[in-house]
């Protein structure tokens, strides 16, 4: 006991000890259990996004700084996205970090906090769409000049859907289909999108009609209670939709990014209502004028037409002069034509009288007579001229065939027959010395041919050796062969199983003498 | 000229097709003939202006919608 007391000199005496590790574990339990769910108020200090997909930034006021991470899992929930400056107000728990002796918020959900952060975050949306074109005038469709029916996106309770109503009823009564959306809150935006879009998917004249026109109202309030129109999925829907949409959120001075994106904005939803319809009493008026107009220009049109009618009619000539002098000119040429046409008849009648005299019979006959003896006389001249051409022709070759005489050729004949008499003897003659010189020549050869072969050697004592049919020069030769002949010059002789050095010598030898020669 | 059946018009069409007849006959240089077709077309598309004028009927209806926030139909809305 003393030494423990000795050890333990400055502090309290009985104080527990704890490691590094208890008392952190410690801290960490405490804070963990007493901050389990906090909100936190402040602005978005510096915001770092690693590749891992968590975010680790800095909440601050003036003094102090508060570490904070949001996981890859919250990030990408959240509808707003924390960049710095922006005031905010995180829900999440604290937590430490005992390996560094730190502690930091865990964040579940952060959102902006106040005017300034929801303007701020407003004016970064309309560059968004603005850049997307979604504000471009070109895109804003024309307003039915008399919609048949009008949805109107709203709140069914309350002085809009009244004031709307009222103002149509004074210029235009119409079919009105509300769709009821909350105006505020969470589920302003998500119902007021759904709204728009629901609208358009309606069939035209169906159980429920499709409208002509769209109206989203809100009655003012505060930048906060409007902040439902300010979300872009209603922007997006608002400008999606095809059915023309006029938008009237808030009072005058109360601009919502739907404003932007609609076809037309009216101040209040009153105007809304001014904007959507005509004044039913001015079209009747208009439509009496223009019924006036038209029968007016029409009955003017007859008037003006009968007047120059009477006009240019008081102008014309009578008819009947202009037809008299003609109808005297009629009558006066049908008379003449009368005339002319008889007086034409009988000259005609005249002339034929004349023609027909001359022509009779007799005349006819004697034209014919003339012509038939002439027919005769033509040929009996024919048949003189033939018989005298036959005449000449018969003298002409009797005197030719006198010229024919047979004498001379025969003669010729013999001179020729002589001529080739002596030819063919010399021909004879020059053959028959020819064949006897080569007859001679033929001799020669032969005899000098017998005396070069071997039978002549043959005559002189020789005698050739075969064996198995070939000439054999050797002993060895004949001794190998199995039939051995002897040819003498008066013919062969077999001699099988015969052997003899005197005769194969003798057979050696005429080769050797016909190489002699 | 579309010669339109009046009767499948919208009021804005059949407006504006009676100003162009309107003013076409009140130039005067339509022929007779023409001018009495104008007249008829004219006479027919102002009938049809009034009907629709006529049935200037007031009918407002909310939708109901159903859990999932569809509309399933509607109800009549009165005394506003």
């Amino acid at each position: 006991m003393t030494d423990l007391i000795d050890d333990d000199p400055g502090t309290g005496g009985n104080a527990p000890e704890f490691t590094v590790s208890e008392i952190s574990g410690a801290v960490k339990r405490m804070i963990e259990g007493e901050f389990s769910h906090v909100r936190v108020r402040g602005e978005v200090g510096r915001v770092s996004r690693p590749r891992s997909g968590h975010i680790y930034l800095d909440l601050k006021d003036e003094r102090s700084v508060l570490s904070g991470v949001i996981w890859k899992g919250v990030a990408a929930r959240l509808a707003t996205q924390p960049e710095e400056g922006l005031e905010v107000i995180a829900v999440g728990r604290l937590t430490t970090f005992p390996g560094q002796s730190k502690y930091q918020i865990v964040i579940e959900d952060i959102r902006p906090a106040g005017v300034g952060a929801l303007m701020a975050m407003l004016e970064k949306r309309k560059k968004m769409l603005e850049a997307e074109g979604l504000f471009d005038p070109a895109r804003k469709k024309p307003l039915p000049y008399l919609p048949e029916v009008i949805g109107v996106v709203t709140s069914p309770s309350g002085a809009v859907i009244r004031d709307i109503l009222h103002r149509l009823r004074d210029r235009f009564p119409r079919k009105v289909l509300i769709w009821p959306v909350a105006v505020q809150g969470e589920k302003c935006a998500s119902e007021v999108a759904r709204a728009i879009e629901g609208f358009n998917r309606l069939t035209p004249g169906g159980s429920l009609p499709r409208p002509d026109l769209l109206i989203v109202a809100r009655g003012g309030g505060s930048l906060e209670d409007l902040w439902g129109f300010n979300e872009e999925i209603v922007a997006r829907a608002a400008a999606a939709s095809e059915i023309p949409l006029i938008s009237a959120v808030g009072h005058e001075t109360d601009t919502t990014l739907i404003d932007f994106v609609a076809d037309r904005r009216a101040p209040t939803p009153t105007a809304a209502a001014e904007l959507a319809v005509p004044v039913r009493m001015e079209l009747l008026a208009w439509v009496d004028n223009q019924g006036a107009r038209l029968s007016r220009s029409l009955s003017q049109g007859v008037t003006l037409r009968q007047q120059r009618l009477r006009d240019l009619s008081r102008a014309l000539p009578r008819p009947e002069a202009i037809v008299e002098t003609q109808n005297q000119r009629l009558d006066y040429a049908s008379e003449r034509l009368r005339n002319a046409l008889v007086a034409v008849a009988q000259r005609k009648r005249l002339r034929l009288i004349e023609a027909s005299a001359s022509l009779r019979p007799s005349a006819l006959q004697g034209f014919l007579r003339d012509k038939r003896q002439r027919v005769g006389q033509i040929a009996d001249s024919m048949a003189l001229g033939v018989k005298r051409g036959l005449r000449n022709g018969q003298r002409d070759l009797d005197r030719l065939g006198g010229r024919l005489v047979p004498g001379r050729i025969a003669r010729e004949t013999q001179i020729r027959a002589r001529d080739l008499d002596r030819l063919s003897r010399r021909l004879s003659d020059v053959g028959k010395g020819q064949v006897s010189g080569w007859r001679d020549r033929i001799d020669g050869l032969e005899r000098l041919r017998q005396t070069l072969g071997y039978t002549e050697t043959l005559r002189r004592g020789y005698a050739v050796v075969r064996g198995n049919g070939e000439v054999v020069t050797t002993r060895e030769a004949a001794a190998g062969a199995r039939d051995l002949e002897i040819e003498f010059a008066d013919g062969k002789l077999a001699a099988t199983g015969i052997a003899g050095p005197v005769r194969t010598r003798r057979k050696d030898e005429p080769p050797e003498q016909g190489s002699l020669f | 000229m579309s010669e339109k059946k009046t009767s499948e018009m919208s009021f804005e069409e059949a407006m504006r097709e009676l100003e162009s007849v309107v003013s076409q006959l009140e130039s005067g240089d339509v022929e007779l003939e023409a001018s009495i077709k104008l007249y008829e077309r004219g006479a027919e598309l102002k009938k049809r202006c009034e009907q629709k004028l006529k049935e200037a009927e007031e009918k407002v209806a909310a939708i109901t919608l159903d859990e999932s926030g569809q509309p399933k139909g509607t109800t009549p809305v009165e005394g506003l």
